[in-house]
């Protein structure tokens, strides 16, 4: 583990437990008063594939959600970094209420997840930018090898996990992953911080089926009316407001949206 | 259903007459002109069969995250992409997430998730080298561009755009019919001998705005010509198309009304009646075969992708259709005519490489007022050609080409206007980034220059020395960047945009043009109009296939896709591609399959 700034001191020898330790005293920050039970259990495999058996029922509440791929720790760090990335305001429901953490930790066990959607074969040689992304690295692979080097750092840097940071430090990390000033791994801190950026915003608008969007209040929001696809008596209305709220897709299985084409 | 009917064995399959490589647009139209010629048609696809009924099922049609987002319709990277860079000295990479450019994969290809702009070329498009020369002499032309007339007139193309047009049921208005005005059409367009078989699409809301404004500032604002109908409609075909209602899943997906133009649901229908007509699915073709003197095609090996068994097929005529960068690689893989060489400019496979320059600008609406951007139709919109036009006066500009502008409002869906809102400096991410991309959805329009792309000596196609496909070939490599005639004309015409914006009502608007020196970023999802590569001409020295689309090394191989055009234009390719489709079967046809052999004499 690397970091750009900062070479390895003795605090960075601060064990894993006190990792866990942290993420378990941790839970329920975001959510106020509303449980949060899945720091409260052990770890999950991390490999644990999705099948009908656990498959969330997605009208359950986000907060309630027990993660399939990710580890406590690296869940919790993702609902604090989504939460940054959209938060909750006047317009309404940040990343967590909405599920994007639910959704991303579900997208981890798809073809895309594992990377079948992306060219990952070698030689793998860096080049310009605009060359595109070059890294071996699937979906899973940039969270998983980027998330514990985060929390890492921030215990090197502020003694306290990512989680603990105040909002204004959690943004100055945020930002320094998005401008490329820090890198784990041989990750470029920009191109985890895309990474992230990209999967929060799917979770916050794909449909509910996924996981996120709950309750379909991402298009609310936006007012998008998801599903409705039929628009022939409102395509030019000079500039009044779409007058109905949104549909989504049927339930369908989990599984079998996720199967890839 | 997939007629995945894979031959075990060649001696048990009687040998077509025909072999089609690629199941898009151009493939489907050889088709279906070639069965009615009595031609018996073997048509390969590396890619699955899709067909209405299955991939466009409302609602899983139009799930954004499948559609647009993880793109299920378009080509699979993890199998075979290619390499880019942006010049001849560095290190081509592999493409290994697709975002600048989607090429299609299956049955319908490209022609599936298209959007539908429709459009004709222009005698001038046809004839550029010429006209240029003619109208600014010949010291006009950039030293490094490789400025070409496609060999063939829109005089002689005029009976196949409007056939096309009839089979794509396109919705537009004409101006001129057989030289008579006859409607507020494009007064720019050249004359036609029909109609539209369908009228405009309405304009949507942003649409009629630009409409209004841009006629305001002096401009000749026309309706797109979509293949999106406007009507129910059934095609000389007999294929039926239900009316679009502006659902906004266009580009990207299976239009689940059956109003989109596809391979699928405008000639598939009629085609897979026919018993002359097979359809081999997920057959990936790796070699054209020659024969020993490697003058004549004697069938093509192929890979079927499920069982990776190889299979050879014999034919008398072998038709490649595939996209325009799989036709190139193909002619490459196969050893068909002489790779282009910058260093020397000899060869030609490959050479005059191009791609559409296109940027976006944004008008912010004032906050009572709702553009509605989910609402639209992949073709509808409105343009102006005023800066795209033969008779504008490039001279004092300083630059070959031109751009239409346009409101083209598609559907916007949330999750891709999420992403792509921010930056330039405004915040990607946080407070100020939620509430700034939610006033963007609900309140801005968009507004494209989508300009043409000239030819160069040092952008071209090649075979990529390090990097391969699943099959084990090398994979394509390309070399391309923006040049200063591409940016000098695309800030040109962005410029005009302000007046537009303003007379449109814009609380804010973001002009957004090329810089000099900006390289091409493959990470950006800029268009999928690529071109060239196995250009038409005059002369084997400069193109690969003759005026007729056939291959001036195999006279028995025809070469159909936007892979032909010289250089790029300011329109979409589709028109174009399916208008030299039926260009080049009516005259095997009426010519070649009398007298198979050269069509042109080198």
């Amino acid at each position: 583990m690397t970091s750009s700034q900062h070479t390895h001191t003795p605090k960075a020898a601060l064990s894993r437990r006190r990792f866990m330790e942290g993420a378990a005293t941790l839970g329920g920050t975001l959510w106020g008063n509303t449980s949060h039970t899945h720091a409260e259990t052990e770890a999950h495999s991390p490999q644990q594939p999705l099948n009908a058996q656990t498959a969330p029922n997605i009208h359950d509440l986000p907060s309630s959600y027990k993660p399939q791929f990710f580890n406590d720790e690296e869940y919790l760090f993702l609902e604090h970094a989504c939460e940054r990335i959209f938060p909750q305001d006047s317009h309404g429901p940040g990343a967590c209420a909405l599920g994007v953490p639910r959704f991303i930790d579900l997208q981890m066990n798809t073809p895309y997840g594992r990377g079948e959607l992306w060219y990952l074969k070698g030689p793998f040689i860096n080049g310009p930018a605009e060359l595109g992304y070059q890294l071996p690295y699937s979906p899973q692979d940039l969270y998983r090898r980027t998330i514990t080097p985060i929390n890492t750092h921030c215990l090197m840097t502020h003694d306290a996990l990512f989680v603990e940071l105040s909002s204004a430090q959690q943004d100055d990390i945020l930002s320094s992953l998005e401008n490329g000033q820090l890198h784990f791994n041989d990750i470029p801190g920009n191109i985890f911080f895309e990474q992230l950026r990209t999967n929060t915003l799917e979770g916050a608008f794909a449909d509910p089926a996924y996981g996120g969007n709950y309750d379909m209040n991402g298009w609310q929001m936006m007012g998008f009316p998801g599903a409705r696809a039929d628009f022939m008596d409102w395509i030019n209305q000079n500039g009044a407001s779409y007058p109905l709220g949104p549909v989504s897709m049927p339930p369908s299985s989990q599984a079998e949206l996720n199967e890839g084409d | 259903m997939a007629e995945n009917s894979h031959t075990s064995s060649t001696a048990t399959s009687p040998k077509p007459d025909v072999l089609i490589i690629g199941a898009g647009w151009a493939g489907s139209i050889m088709a279906k002109e070639l069965t009615e010629a009595g031609l018996s048609v073997t048509m390969l696809e590396r890619g699955k069969d899709h067909s209405t009924a299955i991939e466009g099922t409302y609602p899983k049609s139009i799930d954004e995250l499948r559609g647009a987002v993880r793109k299920r319709l378009f080509q699979k990277l993890a199998h075979s992409s290619l390499t880019i860079r942006n010049k001849p000295d560095q290190v081509a990479l592999p493409y290994r997430q697709l975002a600048a450019f989607l090429p299609g994969e299956g049955v319908g290809g490209a022609g599936l998730h298209w959007s539908g702009c429709h459009f004709r070329a222009t005698e001038d498009d046809l004839r550029l080298r010429s006209n240029t020369i003619e109208r600014y002499g010949k010291t006009f032309i950039p030293e490094d561009m490789h400025l070409q007339d496609y060999g063939v007139t829109y005089q002689e193309l005029e009976p196949f755009f409007d056939k096309a047009e009839k089979i794509f049921g396109t919705s537009g208005q004409a101006y001129t019919v057989n030289g008579r005005i006859v409607g507020q059409g494009n007064v720019f367009a050249p004359d036609r001998s029909d109609h539209f078989p369908l009228p405009a699409m309405e304009d949507t809301y942003s649409a009629s705005l630009f409409r209004k404004a841009a006629a305001k500032v002096g401009y000749n604002p026309y309706s797109i010509p979509a293949a999106n109908a406007s009507q129910p409609y059934t095609n000389p075909y007999g294929c039926q198309m239900g009316p679009c209602n502006f659902c906004g899943y266009c580009s990207g997906y299976a239009c689940y009304l059956y109003s989109k133009a596809s391979p699928n649901v405008n000639i598939l229908p009629a085609l897979r009646q026919n018993p002359r007509f097979k359809l081999i699915t997920q057959a990936n073709v790796l070699e054209i075969l020659l024969d020993g003197d490697r003058k004549k095609a004697t069938g093509v090996r192929y890979v079927n992708t499920q069982t990776l068994t190889e299979h050879t097929l014999t034919a008398d005529l072998v038709i490649l259709t595939a996209f325009q960068l799989h036709n190139v690689h193909l002619l490459l893989t196969s050893g068909i005519g002489q790779p282009y060489n910058p260093a020397d400019q000899s060869g030609t496979v490959g050479r005059n490489f191009f791609y559409q320059t296109i940027t976006s600008s944004r008008v912010w609406l004032p906050k009572n007022t709702f553009s509605n951007q989910f609402v639209g139709a992949g073709g509808a919109g409105v343009a102006i050609d005023d800066f795209n036009q033969p008779g504008f006066d490039r001279g004092p500009a300083g630059f070959i080409g031109g751009s239409p502008l346009w409101v083209n409002q598609a559907g916007v869906k949330p999750i891709t206007a999420a992403i792509g809102a921010g930056g330039k400096g405004k915040a990607r991410w946080g407070h100020t980034y939620k509430t700034e991309m939610i006033e963007q959805y609900q309140h801005s329009l968009g507004i494209e220059a989508h300009g043409s792309n000239m030819s160069y000596r040092d952008v071209y196609l090649d075979l990529d020395p390090t990097w391969r496909n699943a099959y084990g070939q090398p994979m394509l490599r390309m070399t391309f960047t923006w040049k200063d005639n591409d940016i000098r004309m695309n800030q040109y015409v962005v410029n005009k945009l302000q007046d537009i914006a303003n007379e449109m009502g814009a609380t804010r608007t973001q002009l957004n043009s090329l810089q000099y020196g900006q390289a091409f970023d493959s990470r950006i999802y800029q268009t999928t109009h690529l071109g060239g590569g196995a250009v038409m001409g005059d002369s084997p020295t400069t193109s690969v296939v003759n005026r007729y689309l056939q291959s001036w090394d195999v006279s028995n191989l025809f070469v159909i896709g936007s892979s032909a055009f010289p250089q790029g234009m300011g329109y979409n390719p589709t028109g174009l591609v399916a208008a030299l489709a039926y260009w080049s079967a009516h005259h095997i046809r009426t010519s070649y399959l009398a007298n198979p052999g050269p069509m042109v004499q080198a």
